[in-house]
């Protein structure tokens, strides 16, 4: 099934989420890297070109995601039956929302670093994104700032979530990371 | 060697006339002044930019030159090269640090003119925290009344800095190992 349930995610929601996972994980490491190169390194240009087309496309995904997710119900937390679960849903909750918060706020900080010269940012040669001009002062600093610290942020809240999720599936032995691996019948789910 | 018996008769002269020097200000309002550098790119070509911020005064009499001085305090943040990604880059750690160092200045200790238009100045720059003394020609471009009810001149000189003795070791290959920087200076009197 390509939709959600209230009980479980659809295949679409699934690829979202992994797919975006790793893309987003790979680009942290690559701007952590490629920072580092030296400038006489074959992947200097390289590094920083990939690195911005990327991340045009993965702020287009995430774009798709949210609007996926808008037009799907919600899947439930699987317990809620005591007020610590309830308390652990709505922190996860605010883990998920922090989340999309801090890769639209890295989607924004990355794109007003790289335009504030009029520069446009050009994605695999395939189209280019037009710049806003320099919108305020010190623009690329500040915004390379906020880029960097929100990297790192973004880093320790994924591993917030991983650490939920391996929570749910190791100590809790429910199925909460198991339907964001495998499309799940309702059938089954109920078992 | 005549050179201390000049320098008494220069610091004799300066007492005389000192009520009388020009000082100017550097007119950076009306951007008429310039603060350029220049460094090879690969060795292949040259890579321009400027300093957009940067403020100073001089003093200059054509009477007594060698009496004149001059002091520029330069916005490293300011760097300019035409390429938001690369002026980034060169404010960071990697080279001004601009940070830590926010301002370069120069100071001038002497200078000293040849003829009427040449001068060679000496004097500290400071830049990335780095104090050291520099020397460089400089030539008068002209000098004489604006239309709008002021007097002008003008300076031009440029020199050679290397990178690494102001703390700037970022490797840009062989042949960019040296920064040019060009002053074009016009000073409105005061």
């Amino acid at each position: 099934m390509f939709k959600n349930t209230r009980q479980r995610y659809g295949v679409i929601a699934i690829i979202f989420h992994w797919l975006s996972a790793f893309v987003v994980f790979g680009m942290f490491c690559l701007g952590i890297y490629m920072v580092e190169l030296s400038y006489y390194d074959p992947f200097y240009r390289d590094a920083l070109y990939i690195h911005k087309s990327v991340g045009i496309l993965l702020s287009i995904l995430i774009l798709l995601r949210l609007v996926w997710k808008w037009l799907n119900p919600a899947v439930k937390p699987l317990s809620a039956a005591t007020p610590l679960q309830r308390l652990q849903n709505i922190l996860a909750g605010c883990v998920h929302l922090v989340l999309y918060l801090g890769l639209v706020t890295l989607f924004l900080s990355g794109y007003l670093i790289s335009t504030s010269d009029g520069r446009s940012i050009e994605v695999f040669g395939w189209f280019s994104v037009a710049s806003a001009g320099e919108l305020f002062d010190r623009q690329s600093d500040i915004a390379g700032t906020i880029h960097l610290y929100v990297a790192w942020g973004l880093l320790a809240v994924v591993v917030i979530h991983i650490l939920g999720a391996l929570k749910h599936h190791f100590i809790n032995k429910d199925q909460t990371l198991a339907r964001m691996i495998k499309v799940m019948t309702p059938k089954k789910h109920e078992e | 060697m005549k050179t201390p018996y000049l320098a008494a008769g220069i610091a004799a002269l300066t007492m005389a006339v000192s009520a009388s020097a020009a000082d100017y200000t550097i007119d950076t309002k009306g951007a008429h002044a310039f603060v350029n550098f220049k460094i090879k790119h690969l060795g292949y070509s040259w890579l321009h930019g400027r300093f957009n911020n940067f403020e100073g005064e001089f003093s200059y009499d054509a009477k007594n030159p060698n009496t004149s001085k001059i002091n520029v305090v330069i916005d490293t943040a300011s760097i300019d090269s035409n390429h938001a990604e690369r002026d980034k880059h060169l404010r960071g750690s990697d080279f001004l640090n601009v940070k830590a160092h926010p301002k370069a200045i120069f100071k001038s200790e002497s200078i000293t003119f040849s003829d009427q238009t040449h001068a060679n100045v000496v004097g500290t720059f400071t830049l990335n925290g780095v104090t050291k003394e520099i020397a460089f020609d400089v030539k008068k471009v002209g000098e004489g009344q604006d239309p709008w009810g002021g007097y002008r001149v003008g300076f031009e000189g440029e020199t050679q800095l290397k990178l690494a003795d102001y703390g700037i070791d970022y490797d840009l290959g062989p042949a960019s190992t040296h920064v040019t920087i060009g002053l074009h200076l016009e000073g409105i009197r005061k």
